[in-house]
């Protein structure tokens, strides 16, 4: 993408609340138009800081915010026409459901036939026609929801911004909701930019996700990217669960490297961002990557291990075994028809290919 | 949330059969859960009865036989009995009869004996101008016209004895259970015959006080809505530690004497006080055109404000606190620009507060007594003021008991309004 066709645009953008320390550390990120962005990253990471940046709740304190070709940093927010979703979806309580919806509409001074068509088609949309003279008290969780989404959406805004808006909903609901959002943004090619810090939610939804951390992007990618090919340790550490083993580079060749466990081991492994020969690195390894029971010699890693613990999860059983003198190394062994059945102080043998197995900055 | 999803329960559960249901036992449900409720109910009721019993002997029961003596004054009919019966019986028209007259003089010496005349006498003048003089004059030659021919006899001591409308001031006070007080706490009177006319127009004083404590009460309502929604604001909204400062400031008028800060407010308002001082100093009035701040109506509304601001303010605290900011951004985010979301967003929501508020301000305000006392001169006096001068001075309890329940009633039917208009669940004190 070239910055001409970026529908959003932040450049260099840095915050700072005390004047002391930075909590958003020069941002430059293009959103496309039509793009699903998800902001994730832990507590504190800025993500939330850059989403009321863009709404304009915040000021920049350095950098530039353009919206549609237009730098919008003192442009008030009212003035934006950004839809937004609240955290604790903000409806107005002593508004119904219509009132709530028709609320932007009518501010904007559109004539009242208007309104209500308006308003019938977004509550279609979320499929709540029923209950538009409820309260928003006498509504469901998820039904709050959908109507703070179909405010953020009534007034046709190009772009709309989501505040962790899933995190006050049960388990089954929010994936229930994941889907409902992400099906509503194909529908209607709106740009969103949404933040979370629940990365199953940022992986099923996006269709970039930027990794926040400490003020700075550490990687923007793809979901599909971002779990397979993570570019630093914070990001394979954040991102799903990870083995991670600590080693020393010992010789590097092409794409891959050895690296040399503390143990004695050597590890054939994926070069993605070492520093070179002799120094340290962190080995990050997907539970799921590792084969159980493997014949020496089928993979280019195989190594013995011993059972330490067997979790039931359902799906898969969460093994623990003692590998390469590491007592909390994870596999997940699937539940499947005659799967390899293991007991816990049983020795095995277990094997992963190079690709699986990243060298990372030992961070 | 709760009433959908019991909603959708109770449509899909099949209809409760109409048998009582039974427990294991066979004891009705009912009745088991009455039995194990009982002595939850009953250690709730003993943790709560010395303060029931203290508010009962404290407070209903005084209210009560306040109320009461508003409508009851049997002082002529304890030390006039037979005269009392004797008016009853009377047409009202022409003088009453000689075994009438005959009766009352044999009473008013008997009154005089026990040295109980001066009671009698000051309940009649309340009835008729003079009583008191005319009563005690003639009770000190009483046994001159003892007889039966009492009646000329009286008439030609003081022809006053021979006006019907005396008689009928009797009757009207010889009745214990009576109207008569209410009546005149609304300028009325009664008639011995039981009708009603309007009070003479220079003792008509109460209806215009009345008016008076309510435009003022809701002039100091106003007043302090407006000097409180903004400092309520700030409270809420301040980060901690200024909010703290701002709290402390709002409520040190608490922990100050009323009596001080009323005093305060003379050292300021008087015309050679600070205020006047500054303004004339600075040019804005001369010297001669000093301002009248106090003892009168301005004195009563400055001074009650103040005193009343706290109470508006921290009911309207209570409600923005909870307030979250999300939604005025919400509203912005939407569109509306900075007036409108608060119009329209925020302004709604503090409705509990500002009912609250006013509610409490209102009614503290009706009944307030020292401050118009102290600086409100004449024309700042309220109705308590005057329900006091009863109380102390004039020792007309009946009236001042009849001044007080109108007020009651007044306060009563305000909050009635108030509860069919906004609804009273709407309200929100913290």
């Amino acid at each position: 993408m070239t910055s001409a066709d970026a529908y959003v645009r932040f450049s260099g953008v840095q915050k700072s609340y005390d004047g002391v320390t930075l909590v958003v550390k020069d941002l430059n990120l293009d959103i496309a138009p039509g793009e699903f962005l998800t902001m994730l990253g832990p507590s504190g990471s800025g993500k939330t800081t850059c989403l009321m940046m863009l709404a304009g709740f915040e000021t920049a304190t350095h950098g530039e915010i353009v919206l549609d070709g237009q730098p919008i940093n003192n442009v008030p927010p009212h003035k934006r026409n950004i839809g937004m979703v609240f955290q604790n979806y903000a409806l107005f309580p002593h508004m119904t459901v219509e009132e709530n919806l028709a609320f932007p509409l009518e501010v904007r001074g559109m004539d009242k036939a208007d309104v209500s068509r308006r308003v019938r088609d977004a509550l279609n949309m979320v499929q709540l026609r029923q209950f538009g003279a409820r309260r928003p008290a006498q509504l469901s969780g998820g039904q709050q929801q959908r109507v703070a989404l179909a405010r953020a959406l009534v007034f046709e805004p190009k772009l709309v911004l989501m505040d962790e808006p899933l995190g006050a909903l049960d388990k089954q609901l929010r994936e229930a909701m994941q889907y409902e959002i992400k099906h509503l943004h194909e529908r209607l090619g709106v740009t969103v930019v949404y933040v979370t810090h629940d990365q199953s939610e940022a992986l099923t939804m996006s269709n970039r996700i930027a990794v926040f951390n400490d003020g700075v992007v550490q990687q923007l990618a793809t979901p599909e990217e971002l779990y397979e090919r993570p570019s630093n340790a914070f990001v394979a550490q954040f991102i799903g669960e990870n083995n991670r083993i600590v080693g020393k580079v010992r010789e590097e060749n092409g794409q891959h490297c050895d690296v040399e466990l503390p143990s004695g081991e050597l590890v054939r492994a994926l070069k993605v961002n070492v520093a070179g020969v002799g120094t340290p690195t962190l080995l990050s390894l997907r539970p799921e990557r590792v084969t159980v029971a493997a014949e020496p010699g089928s993979l280019p890693n195989v190594f013995e291990a011993r059972v330490q613990e067997l979790i039931y999860h359902g799906d898969h059983i969460r093994t623990r075994v003692r590998v390469c003198g590491h007592d909390d190394f994870i596999i997940k062994v699937p539940n499947r028809t005659g799967h390899v059945h293991l007991a816990p102080g049983e020795t095995t043998m277990v094997g992963w290919h190079v690709e699986d197995c990243r060298a990372l900055d030992a961070a | 949330m709760a009433t959908t999803t019991l909603g959708d329960i109770a449509a899909t559960r099949p209809v409760a059969t109409t048998e009582a249901l039974r427990t294991a036992d066979g004891m009705p449900l009912r009745t088991k859960l009455e039995r194990s409720m009982r002595m939850a109910r009953l250690r709730a009721f003993f943790l709560v009865a010395p303060l029931l019993a203290f508010i009962v002997f404290s407070f209903l029961v005084p209210v009560g036989k306040m109320l009461w003596l508003g409508v009851y004054e049997p002082t002529f009919a304890n030390y006039m009995p037979r005269t009392a019966a004797a008016l009853q019986t009377w047409d009202t028209r022409d003088l009453p009869s000689e075994e009438t007259f005959a009766i009352f003089v044999d009473e008013l010496i008997a009154a005089r004996e026990s040295r109980d005349l001066g009671k009698v006498a000051s309940r009649v003048n309340r009835e008729f101008s003079g009583a008191r003089s005319l009563l005690t004059a003639t009770g000190r030659r009483a046994a001159d016209f003892a007889g039966p021919d009492a009646k000329q006899a009286l008439i030609a001591h003081d022809a006053t004895w021979g006006r019907t409308e005396l008689w009928q001031g009797m009757t009207v006070a010889a009745r214990s259970v009576t109207p008569a007080f209410y009546l005149n706490a609304v300028d009325l009177r009664l008639n011995a015959d039981g009708t009603v006319r309007a009070q003479d127009a220079d003792r008509r004083l109460h209806l215009a006080l009345f008016w008076r404590t309510l435009w003022l009460s809701a002039l100091i309502t106003g007043l302090c809505l407006l000097l409180g929604f903004p400092v309520a604001y700030l409270l809420a909204t301040l980060p901690m530690r200024y909010s703290n400062l701002l709290m402390i400031l709002v409520l040190l008028p608490f922990w100050t004497s009323l009596l001080v800060r009323t005093t305060a407010w003379i050292a300021l308002l008087q015309s050679q006080g600070v205020v006047n001082d500054s303004l004339v100093a600075i040019g804005i009035i001369s010297d001669t055109n000093r301002l009248s701040m106090i003892y009168n109506q301005a004195g009563t509304v400055i001074a009650m404000t103040h005193i009343l601001l706290p109470f508006m303010i921290l009911p309207l605290y209570s409600v923005m606190k909870t307030i979250p900011p999300s939604y005025m951004r919400a509203a912005r985010s939407l569109g509306a620009n900075g007036f409108t979301a608060f119009r329209r967003v925020y302004l709604p929501q503090t409705v509990p507060g500002i009912g609250a508020g006013s509610l409490l301000v209102f009614i503290l305000a009706v009944g307030y007594y020292i401050t118009p006392a102290l600086v409100g001169g004449q024309s700042g006096q309220l109705i308590s003021n005057i329900i006091a001068f009863h109380m102390q001075s004039t020792l007309n309890w009946s009236l001042a008991a009849a001044l007080g329940g109108v007020l009651l009633a007044g306060v009563l039917i305000l909050y009635w309004t108030y509860n069919r208009l906004i609804g009273i669940d709407n309200i929100k004190l913290g």
